[in-house]
């Protein structure tokens, strides 16, 4: 009998003719357009959200696969709906990996993959630690908190300007440590250039970063149950111990959809090597999202440039499906 | 049937309003109590929509009025508004605003035409003008890079320079010829009339080349390069170059490459990065800095003007730079401290081949092709290209007027004036002129930023340089 | 039975942790501390440097301190106009984010109703959009629609505000879902037996109880468009220019104002990292509440 509309057993329920107090035929008659109301309900109230969704994400999404197919370049950027129809040139050019542009994507990729396993490694380690360690009560924890989210609240186009400016060849304060005041290095090293590049890009992405897995794992670690610590601890095990048997397997939900989240971000993002190396990325930290907007603003040709961003969003898709699907699995065996 | 105690049925009439039943154990609704059942009206989804759709008006509303749309004006002859987006000039953005506005002024009184004025900055003017493009928003009027003007030439948005349009501002002649060389592609009506010309000259301290005891300005490529050694020793450098530059590399890549008889483009419109002469070119100058070692290795990070500070505060005694006069003011560094001399080549004579020492610089001015009131547009094109403007304006940005009539103007043979307006006469090419011209500018800029990276480490090899320049190459799209 | 930690942990009481522990924690903490404030310190730093000093040599403490970058930093750069349009932009951004999100989520925590899964999938899905693929798509789009209509979207403030409140639906959604999940359904029911409807028992009982996770949804929609640098670049010009991508003007044709640059930073990054630190609490407790499931 129930209408299936409401999850509340007691929910407000269509009344049928048997209702007392009220004709039937009238309350039938009213009640149709409530039921309708009634029904449409949480369709209504998703509606708006919807509706800018599919204004900002879904159509310029399925405009952009539509452009891929398209060959766009600068001849046509004032009429671009009379572009001509390229089929699936742009994607023959763009997934020939012998070929030069094809040969810049893949590298690009692996690079980004790299970088990607790196960061997601090392922002992890450095949040779980933290977190970890800062689970008692001690003095000053709440300013430690504070402190260690800073570079996260910080925003991005700041903090990665003091890191270019950090990083700097000539002035830099980490060429000043490391060659200046302690000497490790012989001469000053590039980390704008050259192969420290990757170097200055993982270290930046990871200070970014790692407050975010702090934050998260800290919310985690308030799901594990006391006492069965005190059990643990009860029975002789040591601290580390509990880490690993206890902290460890409690966190993984949380982990899992912490990594899934982490390397969506890390993988798209595009403000920090934008902003610290600008137009031309050196080869070593030339990251997917900076080689396909260099693909499409630098070289005017958008087709292309759209064609590799789909191929980026298929494989993004299927690394997040494949993986929600195994942790699922996971989780129901 | 399924009306269990404490179910709860509730009957909405048509106004909204709900009534509650509860059941009781036998299926009949008990009495409604008092205290539970009220007729309450619900706050239908239809009044918190148009909460949020005001919201949302409200918000159109507010930014609307602070949207300055870059809308064309309508209607011809005076009362008529324009749109006129002009490039970072000055020392900094509010610097131009300060030099144009009251130029603009002039022209609303002369002709009563309003011009709305943005200055944009390079990083950025280039992807406006491409958004215009795509978007068919466009100003009036915009400055260009001269080497762009192929490029946009071939994008079909801007305003063929044809003869009537030409007599509109006084005719084609009133140009000097070179710079009238890079205004679009051979055999098509140019896409942009020249504005502000510049050149490539060498910048040399006075005072350290006394200290090192050298005479005067290099007079040859390899005096220059002698002089470099000399002057190279403690924190001090020879020579100081934007290595992370992509328009710098790609103007020496494409000068020196000329000395070498590589244009880098066949006379067809193909690309030929790998001809020997080109590796040559561009190994010659990176090498400045691999094996001649007068660069400082930290140049090949340079791209925000660093080398600029570094001459103008004595870390490096050269630079090979376009009109720094204004902006070496800037940094405290009077023209009596510093000498200009044109850029030196092998043979010793600067002149056209192979003997060529800078390209065409300078800025072009267009009008959109949509523009909606072409007449203002070509008045205002009329003014800005008119001698007593340019005497203005080219004074105020160090620059060379690219009309005849004005260059002649005393106020242009300072020392360092003298020396670019003779180089632009006599010993300066046009960048290549073809549609892809700006790809080109990108991917060989980066090769050679590239091979700076490499050239921090030492000498850099004819081997490697063609590999950039191959790869480069293989990227360029027809 | 013996506790961990030996005897000294004995005496600090059984569940103490050992020496080891604390002396790893110790360190381990420091170093993170170090790490994450180094570049702040430089921002700080450097703010209270002439221009000089700031493009020689790197020095840890300056002397002599000024103040200056902070009053010339407002002339070099319109910055008063960037930060008014990053405060209206983000503002409006974020309460009508909230709205949408607080509706969108009642929802999918309250009904089950057709399309709920695939509706979840979807909105979750646009989290992995390469931003570089919707942007060229998205700014023909407000072309297009401002042609067409007459509102201007490319170029205006509306526009970005679309934009951004958008890009923070997903998450705002998926946590306050998550929210009101743990909120017991038996409030609804109350309400609702005392005769309110769906969406008064909204306004009335779910969302008093749920306004930590409002105030977290409206802080990270604030801050996610207040650092939002690659549309920004795109879809403003001269008069609606974001701090975004403002502080670019910075470096200019003689010089980079790197003093300027700190200080500006500094004041652009007071309001987000204020806001964010007061929020964290809840942040927490919103993830607690909608991760952890």
């Amino acid at each position: 009998m129930a209408r299936a509309s409401t999850s509340a057993p007691a929910g407000p329920e269509r009344t049928q003719a048997r209702a007392g107090g009220i004709s039937p035929r009238a309350s039938a008659r009213r009640a149709r357009p409530g039921r309708l109301r009634r029904i449409s309900l949480p369709y209504l109230l998703l509606l708006p959200a919807l509706l800018f969704e599919l204004l900002v994400h879904l159509v310029p999404m399925v405009v952009g696969v539509f452009i891929s197919f398209k060959a766009l370049t600068q001849l046509y950027l004032a009429q671009w709906e009379h572009a001509p129809w390229a089929g699936l040139g742009n994607y023959r050019t763009v997934a020939d990996f012998n070929g030069p542009i094809g040969q810049a994507l893949l590298h690009s990729f692996v690079v980004t993959c790299a970088f990607t396993a790196i960061a997601i490694g090392l922002s992890w380690l450095f949040g779980c630690a933290a977190a970890i360690l800062a689970q008692d009560r001690f003095r000053g924890r709440g300013v430690l908190r504070a402190i260690f989210l800073t570079p996260y609240a910080l925003p991005a186009y700041t903090s990665v300007i003091t890191w270019a400016f950090m990083f700097q060849y000539n002035n830099g304060l980490v060429n000043q440590v490391l060659h200046n005041e302690l000497g490790i290095t012989s001469r000053p090293t590039f980390w704008l250039l050259g192969d420290n590049s990757f170097i200055a890009l993982v270290t930046v992405s990871v200070w970014r970063n790692w407050p975010f897995a702090f934050l998260v794992i800290m919310a985690g670690l308030q799901s594990i149950p006391r006492e069965l610590y005190e059990a643990a601890a009860i029975d002789g095990a040591g601290i580390w111990q509990q880490i690993r048997h206890i902290t460890m397997p409690g966190l993984r939900p949380v982990n899992q959809v912490l990594v899934l989240v982490l390397f969506l971000w890390t993988f798209n993002d595009f403000t920090t090597p934008f902003v610290l190396f600008g137009n031309a990325a050196p080869q070593n930290a030339d990251v997917i999202s900076l080689h396909i907007y260099n693909a499409s603003f630098l070289t005017w040709n958008f087709g292309e440039g759209s064609a590799m961003s789909v191929l980026l969003l298929l494989f993004l898709l299927v690394v997040s499906g494949g993986y929600l699907l195994v942790t699922s699995r996971r989780r129901d065996a | 049937m399924g009306l269990t105690e404490g179910t709860v049925r509730a009957t909405q009439y048509g106004d909204s309003s709900y009534e509650f039943q509860v059941y009781g154990a036998n299926s009949e609704p008990k009495k409604p109590e008092t205290r539970g059942v009220r007729r309450v009206r619900r706050p239908s989804p239809i009044a918190i929509f148009a909460l949020a759709a005001a919201l949302a008006i409200t918000v159109v509303g507010c930014s609307s009025s602070s949207s300055h749309g870059t809308s064309a004006g309508s209607g011809s002859g005076s009362g008529a508004t324009i749109t006129y987006w002009a490039s970072d000039q000055g020392s900094s953005i509010a610097d131009d605003y300060t030099v144009l506005n009251p130029e603009l002024a002039k022209f609303t009184k002369q002709t009563g035409i309003k011009v709305k004025l943005e200055v944009i900055g390079w990083p950025d003017l280039l992807n406006r003008v491409l958004a215009a493009t795509t978007t068919g928003q466009a100003p009036d009027v915009v400055n260009i890079g001269n080497t762009w003007s192929a490029s946009l030439q071939a994008t079909g948005a801007l305003l063929p320079w044809s003869a009537q349009n030409f007599s509109a501002i006084g005719g084609e002649n009133k140009f000097v010829t070179s710079a009238l060389g890079s205004t679009g592609a051979a055999g098509k009506p140019p896409a942009a009339v020249p504005l502000y010309s510049v050149a490539y000259a060498l910048y040399y301290n006075k005072a350290m080349f006394q200290q090192a005891g050298i005479a005067g300005p290099p007079a040859t490529w390899a005096d220059l390069i002698a002089d470099g050694k000399k002057l190279t020793h403690g924190g001090q450098y020879g020579l100081a170059i934007e290595g992370g530059s992509i328009p710098e590399n790609i103007h020496h890549a494409f000068i020196f490459g000329q000395q070498h008889g590589c244009s880098f483009f066949s006379s067809s419109g193909a690309p030929t990065f790998t001809q020997p002469g080109c590796v040559q070119g561009v190994q010659q100058f990176v090498n400045l800095m691999g094996s001649d070692k007068i660069v400082n290795p930290g140049d090949a990070e340079y791209d925000q003007n660093q080398s600029l500070s570094d001459f103008a505060s004595g870390k490096a005694a050269m630079l090979m730079w376009q009109a720094a006069g204004a902006n070496l003011k800037a940094h405290g560094m009077s023209s009596s401290q510093y000498g200009v001399a044109p850029v030196p080549v092998q043979s010793g004579v600067p002149g056209q081949g192979t003997s060529v020492d800078s390209m065409v610089a300078g800025i072009n001015i267009a009008i959109f092709k949509n523009t909606h009131n072409l007449a203002a547009a070509e008045k205002f094109v009329q003014f800005m290209t008119s001698p007593a403007e340019q005497m203005i304006l080219c004074k105020e940005y160090g620059s060379i007027p690219p009309v005849s009539a004005a260059q002649q103007d005393p106020a242009f043979a300072t020392p360092e004036l003298s020396v670019l307006r003779n180089v632009l006469a006599t010993s300066a090419v046009a960048m290549p002129q073809v549609s892809g011209e700006s790809q080109f500018e990108t991917l060989v800029g980066t090769a050679v930023k590239n091979l700076f990276a490499d050239a921090v480490n030492g000498p850099v090899s004819a081997q490697t340089v063609e590999q950039q320049l191959a790869s480069a190459q293989s990227q360029m799209s027809g | 039975m013996p506790s961990p930690g030996g005897k000294a942990a004995a005496i600090r009481g059984p569940m103490a942790p050992p020496r080891s522990f604390i002396w790893t924690r110790r360190i381990v903490l420091g170093v993170l501390t170090i790490f994450a404030l180094l570049p702040v310190y430089v921002m700080v730093s450097s703010s209270l440097k002439p221009l000089q000093d700031v493009s020689g040599t790197f020095r840890w403490i300056p002397s002599p301190i000024t103040f200056s970058p902070y009053i010339q930093m407002w002339q070099t750069v319109p910055l008063g106009r960037y930060f008014v349009n990053s405060l209206i932009v983000c503002t409006c951004a974020a309460l009508v984010s909230v709205l949408l999100a607080t509706f969108a989520a009642y929802a999918v925590s309250r009904y089950r109703f057709r399309g709920r899964r695939v509706f979840t999938l979807v909105v979750l899905s646009t989290q992995m959009f390469p931003g570089i693929l919707f942007l060229l798509p998205l700014f023909l789009i407000f072309v297009s629609i401002g042609n067409a209509t007459g509102i201007t979207l490319y170029g205006s403030l509306t526009g970005l505000v679309i934009t951004y409140l958008t890009f923070s639906l997903p998450f705002s959604i998926w946590l306050l879902a998550g929210y009101f999940d743990s909120i017991p359904r038996g409030l609804d029911e109350a309400a609702l037996v005392d005769g309110c409807g769906p969406l008064s028992a909204l306004f009335r009982v779910v969302i008093p109880a749920a306004i930590p996770g409002i105030i977290t949804v409206a802080i990270y929609a604030f801050m996610t468009a207040w650092s939002e640098v690659l549309f920004a670049s795109v879809m403003t010009n001269d008069t609606t220019r974001t701090l975004a991508v403002g502080l670019r003007d910075y470096s200019t044709q003689t010089d980079v104002y790197w003093n300027q640059i700190m200080a500006a930073s500094i004041v652009v990054s007071i309001p987000v990292v204020a806001g964010f630190l007061l929020m964290q609490r809840f942040l927490v407790a919103g993830l607690t509440a909608g991760a952890v499931k």
